[in-house]
């Protein structure tokens, strides 16, 4: 039936945005980092996972549970070692984000290119689970189910952990106030460092669950960057459910598009939302940082 | 003759009630205090006057425009120029690089080499003139108040805003401000002045409107205000039953 | 703000005059060839400083503008005489821009860097979605008598036709609306300056600029297609040269774009692979080393007095 088709689309699309999105929230309103490279570890996740199943034969979802610490670590050390530095010497929040926006534009490049020079341009894909399910009556791929599965879990994980937790609580009210963070005993490099790797981790495990089921090229990271700037801004920045909310929305209107209008104005579709949330609600449908 | 009119302006922030339902008048050539205790609401006036931020119901009317629906920049070309709580100087420009900034898109219109000269004698009024040439970023903190002042009269306002301008200065500084206030009025400049240091409010004010929790409190000339006993129990806390 | 520009426009117009007859005094196809690509990337960076520099809002769509002027020209190249091109091309690159400078300039940079991040992949998509669907067929062919020496001609003119207007905006109210802007917007607008109207101008003029040197330059290709004409890596290296110059100059672009042109082409030509891991990194040592450009950091040596850099934004 059409509309199960569409919603478990929609949900998978939605539920990975979601992810990514999240983890980009994280890195701009915790941290503080418009980080424009944030596709790109996306993409270079899905070519680990690639080569850890294919090249080693590893299990796709043991590639996943390699892959989320490995994210973490690397994007830990990335805001180490390039982003420390920025954060150092800008005399002010927007000086710091004017030096991480071109910062991160630069490491895009870097991690666009390994990629290039690793895989080349094309496009890659490895079969897992490829093969249709039942799912009230209509068939579904497996693996899509099961990546909106587990793209819903993690999700769902990581939202509560920061609502519940106490330094879920300390990193959202960083996001909120950072300037008063220091206050309240949190020590706010330690805690960004810990915010960037977090959301970090979230984009690698999107992209190790892409490869499962999405054919994916290095050139494709500029596309979910952007569609997971537009969902950090209509969700308001630092607003995780807004930034859900909004993922879900997203991925809803990108399937009808897909679906009723053609696959190949998504973008177009995403870019004229964001303009309707800019001209109509620019502090994002779901308003202020927070809750 | 009313120049300013507000009429049960409000304000809030997600919960907060910053401003609840001012109104108040100020007449051409008064110098007004705006006073109340911290979070009362009286920077978030001043804001809303300005333009700097927007409100949520009532109605400000100055020189016969309803102004409280205007971005800043056409409120600052109807008249009205503020100095901020926190000095906003533009740092790397010079001290004269800053009134001229001031003149070039204010009410006078002034640019090239008549700015200059121009700059130069409000600098003078406010004691900066021999630092014309230094980066503002370098001037020390009660000079770089002096050039937002500067700053601000360059803009040959009817309405001058002065948001907490004499806080922080040592006794002789502060004679030095009070005097260049009165100068000013005596130039025919309409002045609204938030204030704690109450010795300026009552060398300057003819007129005070206190404010608390968001509402005006009491209104009316300085000397009877200031000696109400709501008004000094708002400051002080006390309960005065 | 010196006024020592005097000596310096002389030195600049000398500079400019000499470039035009170069092409009858030194014939030679490399030596064109390597005077188009300074010449492009040149005009391309001033112009991106012209907006960026003194706004520090980071423009991320000079793809986009040169993409849109180039296959302007693609689609428009048997059907109208080559003025009525430029013009067309003029036309809906200054649209595109007014449209997103009006919704993106209201608000803080972030917004407008995403936008425009994503603005050249958009038009790419868009262009190639109508060419599939509605042309039917992907790529163009470009036949015009366009010469060599002629798109030189082009751009050198568009290369002094931006200096000259950016010099004339430092000079008037406009610009110093602009420095204002930069260093601190509530001031600015406090100050009677329409910050909005005064962004989406210099965004416009800029983005003018950029999609008539695509214009130009599209007869170099004898066939397009979206994904060469809308190349990323034109914005980022644009980006490159204006920051290692200084954009807060207006001849520190063209200070960058000497060396890394004939850097850039080395290293394309040296490691055609590697050549997006080696602007990132040439990228990132710039933004490290030299945040305000080289030119600035000359000044700041010689300078007398030390002056504090302290500025909102280090563009």
């Amino acid at each position: 039936m059409l509309l199960v088709e569409l919603t478990v689309a929609a949900l998978t699309l939605g539920g990975l945005y979601a992810l990514i999105a999240m983890g980009l929230t994280l890195q701009y309103g915790v941290a503080r980092i418009m980080n424009l490279a944030h596709g790109e570890f996306m993409v270079a996740a899905a070519f680990l996972a690639y080569w850890l199943v294919t090249g080693l034969g590893l299990h796709p979802l043991l590639a996943l549970a390699v892959a989320l610490p490995v994210g973490f670590l690397l994007q830990w050390l990335v805001y180490q070692a390039l982003l420390t530095p920025l954060v150092r010497r800008a005399v002010s929040p927007a000086a710091l984000e004017v030096d991480s926006i071109l910062a991160t534009f630069g490491l895009l490049f870097i991690v666009q290119g390994i990629v290039l020079v690793g895989f080349g341009g094309g496009y890659y894909s490895y079969s897992y689970l490829a093969f249709p399910v039942n799912v009230l009556g209509t068939p579904v791929s497996a693996n899509r189910l099961l990546a909106a599965g587990v793209a819903l879990v993690i999700g769902l994980a990581i939202y509560g952990v920061l609502v519940k937790s106490r330094w879920g609580t300390a990193m959202r009210a960083m996001a909120g106030a950072p300037r008063f963070a220091h206050l309240v005993g949190i020590n706010p490099q330690a805690m960004a460092a810990f915010a960037f790797a977090l959301g970090g981790s979230l984009v690698v495990g999107a992209g190790t669950l892409v490869s499962m089921f999405l054919p994916f090229s290095a050139s494709m990271g500029v596309t979910f960057t952007m569609k997971a700037l537009v969902i950090v801004i209509m969700g308001g920045v630092g607003n995780l459910m807004g930034c859900i909310l909004a993922a879900l929305l997203l991925g809803v209107v990108e399937t009808l598009v897909s679906r009723f209008v053609d696959p190949g104005l998504t973008l177009a579709a995403t870019f004229a939302i964001f303009l309707l949330v800019l001209l109509l609600r620019p502090q994002g449908l779901f308003g202020r940082a927070g809750r | 003759m009313s120049l300013l009119r507000i009429n049960g302006l409000s304000k809030s922030f997600g919960g907060l009630r910053a401003v609840d339902g001012l109104s108040f008048e100020v007449t051409r050539g008064e110098v007004v205090g705006l006073l109340g205790p911290n979070g009362s609401g009286k920077t978030t006036a001043m804001n809303l006057i300005s333009g700097a931020l927007r409100a949520d119901s009532g109605e400000i009317v100055f020189d016969g425009h309803c102004i409280e629906k205007l971005p800043p920049h056409r409120i600052a070309r109807l008249g009205v120029a503020r100095t901020f709580q926190l000095v906003r100087v533009l740092g790397t420009m010079s001290t004269a690089e800053n009134v001229q900034a001031g003149l070039a898109f204010g009410s006078e219109h002034v640019f090239g080499a008549a700015a200059r000269d121009a700059s130069l004698v409000l600098l003078d009024r406010v004691g900066l003139r021999d630092r014309a040439d230094l980066p503002a970023s370098e001037l020390t903190y009660i000079d770089q108040k002096r050039l937002e002042l500067a700053r601000a009269l360059a803009l040959g306002p009817q309405l001058l805003l002065l948001d907490e301008w004499l806080a922080g200065l040592n006794p002789s500084e502060l004679r030095e401000g009070i005097a260049l206030i009165h100068d000013l009025r005596a130039r025919g400049v309409t002045i609204i002045l938030v204030e704690h240091v109450m010795d300026a409010v009552r060398a300057l004010c003819d007129r005070c409107v206190v404010m608390s929790a968001g509402t005006k409190l009491a209104e009316g000339k300085t000397q009877d205000v200031l000696a109400r006993d709501d008004v000094i129990s708002a400051y002080l806390g006390v309960d005065h039953a | 703000m010196m006024e020592r520009i005097n000596l310096g426009a002389w030195v600049v117009a000398a500079v400019l005059v000499m470039m035009a007859v170069l092409p009858i005094v030194a014939p030679g196809d490399y030596l064109l060839s390597y005077g188009i690509n300074l010449l492009q990337y040149g005009t391309l960076a001033t112009a991106w400083a012209l907006f960026s520099g003194p706004t520090r809002y980071i423009s991320l769509a000079t793809t986009a503008f040169f993409g849109i002027g180039a296959y302007t020209v693609a689609v428009l190249g048997e059907v109208l005489p080559w003025p009525a091109i430029l013009l067309v091309a003029l036309l809906i690159g200054s649209l595109v821009a007014f449209v997103v400078g009006l919704s993106t300039l209201r608000l803080s940079g972030v917004h407008f860097v995403i936008f425009t991040f994503g603005l050249s992949e958009l038009i790419r998509q868009l262009v190639t979605w109508y060419e599939v669907n509605v042309t039917k067929s992907i790529g163009r062919y470009i036949f015009t008598d366009i010469s060599m020496r002629q798109i030189y001609w082009q751009l050198l003119a568009l290369l002094a036709l931006a200096l000259l207007i950016g010099w004339l905006i430092r000079r008037s109210r406009l610009g110093l609306a602009l420095r204002v802007i930069g260093e601190d917007e509530v001031v600015a607008r406090h100050l009677g300056i329409n910050t909005t109207r005064v962004k989406v101008l210099l965004f416009v003029v800029s983005a003018a600029f950029m999609t008539l040197v695509g214009a130009v330059m599209s007869p170099r290709w004898t066939y397009i297609d979206p994904a060469i004409v809308f190349n990323p890596s034109l914005s980022f290296q644009v980006l490159i040269m204006s920051l290692l110059g200084g954009a807060g100059q207006l001849l520190g672009p063209l200070a960058g774009v000497i060396p890394l042109t004939a850097l850039f082409e080395y290293l394309s030509g040296r490691f055609p692979n590697y050549f997006s891991v080696l602007l990132g990194v040439t990228f990132l040592v710039i933004v490290y080393l030299v945040p305000n450009g080289v030119i600035e950091r000359l000044r700041s040596v010689f300078r007398r007095r030390p002056v504090a850099l302290e500025q909102k934004g280090s563009v």
